[in-house]
């Protein structure tokens, strides 16, 4: 028998924040109700996965509650975990969906390693998540899901799942959850199917009591999100009102009830926003501040599709999306584009880098701006589609025949896809390059709570044109003496008729050229202007002055690299992080970075790519490696233990 | 503005000497000087291959980019500046092997670019291999023992990938060659112009039979919108309909006038007989069809896309970043 939800234990319930109801332009104050006779236990952070069947709205019902948290001023940062089949058989081990949230009252980095509350809709979900959640942790379980057919699925020995797991059941709160939902529901006069698609919003508001959270925002979200369907709309709050309800009133929570109070807060208007959402805006306000049209040509491919859809929606922009035949032509017909004089971009992950190389390639000899974004997956061929990897580093920097320097950069976080997307687009217009932006999966789906952006903030960016007085002189290959850059004249303007093309060109007519000396000479044109590019230099953040021990990486490790040199710090250690946002060229004061500790780490996930990278660039440089590829997010208590023990040597 | 060949002139071409496309270079200076657009409103874009090449040629933008990719860049130039007339040129090989993917979904689009196809059955710029045009059976380096595969029919590929235009021309003729560009130019829509070539090297003789005046005289149909099919030396000869196929018939002979013979409608959507039209004279008695054999109008995906862009911006409310930014669930953090 499963054992029933434990009740009479002390609840610990905490008032509202001081949230108003629209969740639009919501204003939000420190200011907290103490509601009589509770306890509040006050939490730094909390990590809460979610986890039922691929078509069980895991990700929706996460969504929800890391807005809700992000409303009331907390840090999130989130890690969809989903599988690579739509919909793969009810109930199976392989059709199970994640969806992690990390809420703090300080900044949190990362979507967490273990998780504090694991919701699990079916059989299937409680023995695949386990291993996410800590020992400790509140394991919240729909029993209904549970009957003998499931525990089947799920290749349960035993029909005690929880005894069979070994899993503490006092940590588990066992509920009739399916049975609850359709009694909230019944009458409604919604049908059985229907009925249970409102599962997921129980357990979303289950958890919304747990952790004290505004349901009013939740009910805002789903109110917007149904606006065409009121009554489903209706339904979900009723269901999540039923799920908070039933934390209410039977205080079922093995531990305690908690709250997180939000430290740190800047000031600002907030969204919540996902990688890839915040690189589609990115290029969107690049091709705004260029005064250019923006053009998308682009293949579906996970985990970079959301770039495609939510590029597709804002024609009201003068964004053009062309849905091409294959990766091939989505990366052609942007090159096409940008001759055309759009900010032309191209959205794929590495199998589609695979084929776009060769434009990429042409992009490079004829030096026309272009934005490729990699959004890396799992490796090698068709790999891992839905999980995250840092294999793409070598393939974008050096993929290509011939010399063919292309300027390389790697977001850091979802937020940071917005700013580094800017930047990829406005290095390409100004020094007339293909740029290629790194990010993944990881990155790409995980969101966080997005300052809305003042643009005027951001540098102005200006398409490098040539200037009207070059009219009867200008050839195609003449350079911008500071930048190296050549110039773009764009079709269509009378005076600057020229040909490109994939050829060696004479460096002064622009003609086809197979001198060997003039080729020598573009070979390292092309290479000293995406040198001569300039870049921030790499902040090292920690103890920079006295570390013992200098953690490095790029891209997307950045939350989880950082919050494991935060706790080694805590611990006592000298540590510093250094994070590579620009890959090539890269910063100028890196080779002095890496010389100035006694013991440095290139933590990837990868075998080694931008280790490689950086000896083949810096001298003598030798670090130690911490390669991992999982597919899935470092593990913050993996990286500190490993780290301790190279602190110790 | 008066415009001659001269203006849209460029350069020296290196083909060899006798080359079909020294031909077809001149006619196409030529169409577009009695088309008229601004050599500043052409983007010539091409692929690799000898044909390929043209784009250094002409006083015009372009672009002599990859193999094959031609028809996929020419797509971004379009659409991202529909004002420009845009032509692609490739060969054999460039459009319809490497290509074949853009060439179809070109046609399949109906994006409004004229793709001149270079057809000499062979590969030239590698030095004698066989090309998808290249009839079964074809010996060529690659193929010492001839070929073991049928090749494509361009016009069927066209018409198989729902294309809307086209055209037939033998490169050594100019007349022909600069109707048919003029007609690509006027319609709206991918059009294909099959222009047939010869490579003096690798290929010698491959359209002999139409490639001289006196051998279209006897051996090619010129077909004109609304004029009856009517062919040979004194027009002596036409095209009826015989159940579902065509026939030959001599006028004045069992019993045909002209007034039996088919009269041809390049306008008509259903495309069966143009596609028989098209695929006439590979050694089956009828003659090589040239001229403009299907034209029909239909939506441009171009003009689709900007109307797209016209209707959804009137409807939306939002029409800058920041803007955007508003459409979001927003919060406010003081």
């Amino acid at each position: 028998m499963l054992p029933r939800s434990p009740t009479g234990r002390k609840a610990y319930l905490c008032s509202r924040t001081g949230c108003s109801k629209s969740l639009k332009d919501t204003n939000i104050t420190n200011q907290t109700y103490m509601a009589e006779h509770l306890d509040i236990q006050e939490l730094e952070q909390v990590v809460v996965r979610f986890s039922g069947d691929s078509g069980d709205g895991m990700q929706l019902a996460g969504n929800i509650f890391s807005t809700v948290s992000a409303t009331v001023g907390n840090s999130i940062s989130t890690f969809p975990d989903y599988p690579a089949d739509i919909r793969a058989p009810q109930g199976s081990l392989t059709g199970v969906s994640g969806f992690q949230v990390h809420i703090g009252a300080g900044k949190v980095y990362t979507p967490g390693d273990l998780a504090d509350v694991l919701v699990c809709m079916n059989a299937a979900a409680l023995k695949t998540q386990l291993r996410y959640a800590k020992p400790d942790a509140t394991i919240i379980v729909d029993i209904d899901a549970c009957q003998q057919k499931d525990l089947e699925r799920a290749a349960f020995a035993t029909d005690d799942p929880i005894a069979e797991l070994g899993i503490d059941s006092d940590r588990v709160v066992a509920c009739h959850l399916t049975t609850m939902v359709k009694d909230a529901l019944s009458d409604s006069g919604m049908d059985q199917k229907s009925m249970l698609k409102c599962r997921n919003m129980f357990a979303l508001g289950l958890v919304c009591w747990l952790f004290d959270r505004d349901l009013e925002v939740a009910y805002a979200f789903i109110r917007e999100k149904f606006a065409r369907k009121p009554a489903v709309a209706e339904a979900n709050i009723k269901v999540i009102q039923a799920g908070y309800d039933f934390g209410h009133n039977t205080h079922s929570t093995a531990n305690n009830v908690r709250r997180i109070e939000s430290r740190e807060k800047v000031p600002g208007r907030y969204m919540d926003i996902t990688g890839n959402k915040a690189t589609a805006y990115g290029l969107i306000a690049a091709a705004e501040r260029a005064g250019l049209k923006l053009y998308l040509g682009s293949y579906p491919i996970t985990p970079a599709t959301d770039i495609l859809h939510e590029l597709a929606k804002h024609k009201s922009l003068g964004v053009t999306t062309v849905q091409c035949e294959d990766e091939i032509s989505g990366c052609a017909s942007a090159l096409g584009a940008s001759f055309a004089g759009a900010l032309a971009v191209t959205s794929t992950s590495g199998p589609g880098i695979c084929l776009k190389s060769e434009a990429m390639n042409l992009a490079v000899i004829m030096e026309l701006p272009l934005v490729v974004i990699d959004v890396q997956r799992g490796g090698p061929a068709t790999g891992l589609p839905t999980k995250s990897e840092q294999t793409d580093l070598l393939q974008v920097l050096f993929g290509r025949n011939g010399e063919s320097p292309m300027p390389v950069l790697a977001a850091l976080s979802p937020t940071d896809c917005f700013d580094a997307a800017y930047d990829a687009a406005r290095i390409a217009l100004e020094h007339m390059t293909p740029v290629v932006l790194l990010t993944d999966a990881f990155v790409a789906n995980g969101s966080a709570a997005f300052r809305l952006p003042d643009l005027n903030e951001y540098p102005e960016i200006h398409p490098h044109y040539v200037p009207e007085e070059l009219r009867g002189t200008w050839t195609p290959y003449q350079r911008d003496p500071e930048t190296g850059a050549r110039y773009w004249a764009v079709p269509g303007r009378e005076g600057f008729t020229h040909i490109l093309g994939g050829l060696e060109k004479d460096n002064a007519t622009g003609a086809i050229s197979t001198n060997p000396e003039n080729h020598d000479l573009m070979t390292r044109l092309r290479a000293e202007k995406v040198a001569r590019i300039s870049v921030p230099d790499l902040e090292v953040q920690g103890d920079k002055d006295d570390a013992e021990l200098l953690i490095v990486g790029f891209g997307s490790t950045y939350g989880h690299l950082h919050a494991a040199m935060d706790e080694l710090r805590a611990q006592g250690h000298k540590v510093a992080l250094a994070q590579f946002r620009y890959i090539n060229p890269l910063p100028a004061n890196t080779a002095e970075v890496l010389r100035r500790y006694p013991r440095v780490v290139v933590a990837e996930q990868n075998c080694g790519q931008l280790a490689a990278y950086l000896r083949m660039r810096i001298d003598g440089f030798a670090p130690e490696q911490y390669n991992e590829v999982k597919g899935q997010p470092f593990v913050v208590s993996e990286l500190t233990s490993y780290l301790t023990q190279q602190l110790g040597r | 503005m008066e415009r001659t060949a001269q203006d849209y002139k460029k350069g020296q071409p290196r083909w060899c000497p006798g080359c079909g496309d020294h031909f077809f270079l001149a006619s196409f200076h030529k169409a577009l000087a009695e088309i008229g657009v601004a050599p500043s409103d052409i983007a010539v874009i091409s692929g690799i291959g000898c044909s390929s090449r043209l784009p250094h040629y002409m006083a015009t933008y372009g672009m002599n980019t990859i193999h094959g990719r031609a028809a996929a860049i020419a797509t971004g130039t379009k659409v991202a500046n529909p004002h420009l007339s845009v032509w692609q040129v490739s060969g054999d090989g460039d459009g319809l092997a490497i290509g074949g993917n853009h060439f179809i979904h070109a046609n399949r689009r109906n994006i409004d670019i004229n793709i001149v196809l270079l057809n000499n059955r062979i590969y030239g710029l590698t030095k004698g291999q066989y090309s998808p045009t290249s009839p079964r059976g074809f010996v060529s380096k690659s193929s010492p023992y001839g070929t073991v595969e049928d090749p494509f029919r361009p016009a069927e590929l066209c018409f198989g990938a729902r294309g809307h235009f086209f055209a037939r021309a033998v490169a050594t003729d100019a007349p022909g060659t600069i109707e048919v560009l003029k007609a690509a130019h006027a319609h709206k829509g991918t059009a294909v112009c099959e222009i047939l070539q010869n490579c003096v090297i690798f290929n010698n003789g491959t359209h002999d039979s139409v490639y001289d005046k006196a051998g279209r005289e006897h051996n090619a149909i010129y077909v004109r919108h609304g004029e009856p099919l009517v062919f040979g030396p004194n027009k002596e000869y036409g095209l009826v309909q015989d159940g579902f196929g065509l026939k030959r018939v001599e006028i004045g002979r069992d019993g045909y006038t002209i007034d039996d013979i088919l009269v041809h409608d390049a306008h008509a959507a259903d495309n069966t007989l143009q596609l028989k039209l098209a695929l006439m004279g590979d050694g089956d008695g009828f003659p090589v069809a040239l001229g403009v054999i299907r034209d029909v109008e239909a939506p441009t995906y171009d003009e689709a896309v900007m109307a797209q862009l016209a209707e959804v911006s009137a409807a939306k409310k939002y029409h800058t970043f920041a803007e955007l930014l508003e459409t979001n669930d927003v919060w406010e953090v003081k």
